[in-house]
């Protein structure tokens, strides 16, 4: 049986389309990701799914069960957390844990045990009988969590469940999760980190404009808007049409400098080298030429035309250090096939081995650049 | 573009005995024990949150006392001379005083209320498998119980200043029992007005709006006969009337059978309304 089935379902807020008629299955077991941007209405299909809001047309159900008709008994069998912990700022923890078991119908005393033992499992045994407001963001947060938790839900919602956290806060949110995910526990977990996507979720599912626009795994993500590619930043923009006329099956990209030519799988370092060979041949020189996978934020970029809040974010992080090793490691795989062309690249570029920034560049493409400023930044100093 | 993959389901479907959900109740007697057990669960959280709000402790506390003194000293020899041989302002006072501070409380269960529909955890209480009607009936109960804290409290300032319930201790219980349903009763309509405005600060003020002529208006500090005609009528007629009449009746004496029945059908006639009006409300806008 599904955990989820949403087909056609929509939602209007006065001149706001919310929801424009989704569709989406998510079975049992399974981690799927809801990415999108701000307003991109996850957060209202999330409301939808945990009966929270009825949808004007279409059907939603959990586990078989019509989240309007049946709204009762879908609530025994989900967890809810949202990116505003909801829990009540005036108990303390323990009181917090106590009253949600309580409301799930546990007896006094097994809602006093497990709060007891989720207090310890979310490191939240300290603070247990401080009141909820004197917690960190982070404490509650988990605090929100666990009262998810008081009853073992069999599908769980995460509503942006990192957002404005730490990363240590962050981590231990995450890990809480797989250990969940193990445990048979189904989630929907709501994201505008592709990151945060990419490493909890078995299917991501884009969602933009109150629409499902894509469908599957990271990788076939990526796939789908094409393989490897060889990216090639120019040291001039006035160089660009040149090169894109002498290079066979160049596309320029919005920003002015760059231009990628797709390659297959089996002639990566051959088209590597026509490239550079190309340029070299012509007399132009590059700031960066590297051979690298679509990210997920290309995928976004693709998709939405607009870059994601995540990539963004890591902008100011990626972006400044495109020389340094480190760029790459939050974003996990996505780089592991960036090379470096070392050839045809002048003196004063040498330190910028490669595109380690790549998604931070990609947010910037769209939205205007950061990026760019940043390397002038860089030349400069050189 | 879309591109759909099945994953492997996990190893799904094995919940734990001992975090397992637990049933829904089939029969009536089971859906009524949990309706009360988790109005007795959100009795407790709010009971909770007012001793820890030491403004609205102090507030709701001190305040009712001081009016005890200040008006029983300020008008006490102004209103002698209306009342009848041997009756002090006070004994008849007090008894109005209860229903004056229930009627002001009352909107403080409306501002309670709004706070929470303003704040993320009603969202949790939605997402569980609660009786819906808890969040409501679990914050009027909670103000029940503190409006008898009150009402004590006020009894010994009283007592203090010279009060003294005439008609014994039968009767007295009676008093309060008739000031607290009357309590009761204007809870719930502060708790369905909360509904209907949005915002504590509205509710709030659309409170004092209704309460200030309710209350003077009605035989709480004066003899309604020492009023003009017109506001006599309107007075004499008056659901806070009857209930400080049966509350002063039942405790210092006097015709006592016709205010409490009065009293009692007010009460118990708006709570048959507003009630089932209340819960439809709250199913329909949270």
């Amino acid at each position: 049986m599904s955990a989820v089935t949403v087909s056609q379902v929509r939602k209007r807020f006065g001149e706001t389309e919310a929801l424009a008629g989704v569709d989406l299955t998510v079975d049992e077991g399974e981690v799927v990701g809801l990415l999108g941007p701000n307003g991109a209405g996850k957060t209202t299909l999330v409301r939808v799914l945990a009966t929270l809001l009825p949808p004007d047309a279409g059907q939603a159900r959990i586990f078989g069960l019509n989240v309007v008709d049946d709204a009762n008994a879908v609530r025994r069998s989900i967890g809810l957390t949202g990116q505003h912990a909801a829990v009540d700022e005036l108990l303390t923890g323990r009181e917090n844990l106590r009253m949600f078991g309580e409301l799930f119908h546990l007896s006094g005393r097994r809602a006093g045990d497990r709060a007891d033992e989720l207090l310890d499992r979310f490191d939240l045994a300290d603070a247990a009988d401080r009141p909820a407001r004197t917690y960190s963001g982070g404490m509650r947060r988990r605090l929100d969590l666990a009262s998810s938790l008081l009853v073992r839900p069999r599908l769980l919602f995460l509503d942006e469940p990192t957002t404005g956290l730490d990363p240590r806060s962050r981590n231990a949110i995450w890990e809480v999760t797989r250990e969940l995910v193990d445990d048979g526990t189904t989630l929907l977990l709501t994201t505008q980190y592709l990151e945060e996507a990419d490493q909890l979720a078995d299917r991501i599912a884009v969602i933009d404009h109150g629409d499902i626009i894509a469908e599957g795994t990271g990788d076939d993500l990526k796939d789908a808007i094409g393989g490897q590619v060889v990216d090639v930043v120019l040291l001039d923009p006035a160089d660009r049409s040149r090169a894109l006329e002498a290079v066979p099956a160049a596309e320029p990209l919005s920003d002015p400098r760059r231009f990628r030519v797709p390659v297959a799988e089996d002639s990566a370092l051959g088209v590597l080298g026509t490239v550079a060979d190309t340029l070299r041949r012509i007399g132009i020189e590059v700031h960066d030429l590297g051979l690298r996978r679509p990210t997920l934020d290309d995928v976004f970029l693709e998709l939405t035309g607009d870059g994601p809040a995540g990539g963004a974010a890591s902008d100011g992080q990626g972006g400044a250090d495109t020389s340094s090793t480190t760029a790459g490691d939050g974003q996990g795989g996505a780089h592991a096939s960036s090379t470096t062309a070392g050839d045809g690249q002048g003196g004063a570029d040498g330190s910028n081995s490669t595109d380690d920034g790549a998604p931070s560049a990609d947010a910037a493409e769209a939205g205007g650049s950061a990026r760019g400023d940043d390397d002038d930044d860089q030349e400069a100093v050189a | 573009m879309t591109t759909s993959t099945t994953s492997e389901p996990g190893a799904a479907g094995r919940p734990r005995a001992d975090t397992a959900a637990v049933p829904a109740p089939t029969h009536l007697g089971g859906r009524i024990y949990w309706q009360g057990r988790d109005t007795w669960t959100v009795t407790k959280r709010n009971l909770r949150h007012f001793v820890r709000q030491p403004r609205l402790l102090v507030f709701s506390t001190i305040q009712p006392m001081m009016f005890v003194v200040l008006f029983s000293f300020v008008f006490g020899g102004i209103a002698q001379v209306a009342l009848p041989e041997g009756v002090t302002y006070i004994d008849f006072l007090l008894p109005g005083l209860f229903v004056h501070s229930a009627a002001f409380r009352s909107t403080q269960t409306a501002v309670g209320l709004a706070e929470d529909l303003e704040r993320g955890v009603v969202d949790r209480f939605r997402s569980l498998p609660m009786s819906r009607a808890a969040v409501l009936s679990g914050r009027t109960l909670a103000d029940l119980v503190r409006s008898l804290a009150v009402v004590g409290l006020m009894i010994g300032v009283g007592y203090a200043l010279g009060f003294r319930f005439t008609e014994g201790l039968l009767a007295a219980v009676g008093a309060v029992l008739v000031v607290s349903l009357f309590s009761f009763m204007m809870s719930w309509l502060f708790c369905t007005l909360a509904l209907w405005v949005p915002g504590a600060e509205a509710a709030q003020t659309a409170g004092f709006v209704f309460i200030f002529p309710l209350v003077f208006g009605s035989s709480i500090f004066v003899p309604i006969e020492t009023m003009p005609d017109w506001l006599a009528l309107f007075a004499a007629n008056s659901p806070l009337t009857h209930a400080a009449d049966a509350a002063r009746a039942l405790s210092i004496g006097g015709e006592a059978l016709r205010p409490v029945l009065l009293s009692v059908a007010w009460s118990v006639g708006v709570l048959a309304v507003i009630i089932p009006l209340a819960v439809r409300r709250y199913r329909r806008i949270v």
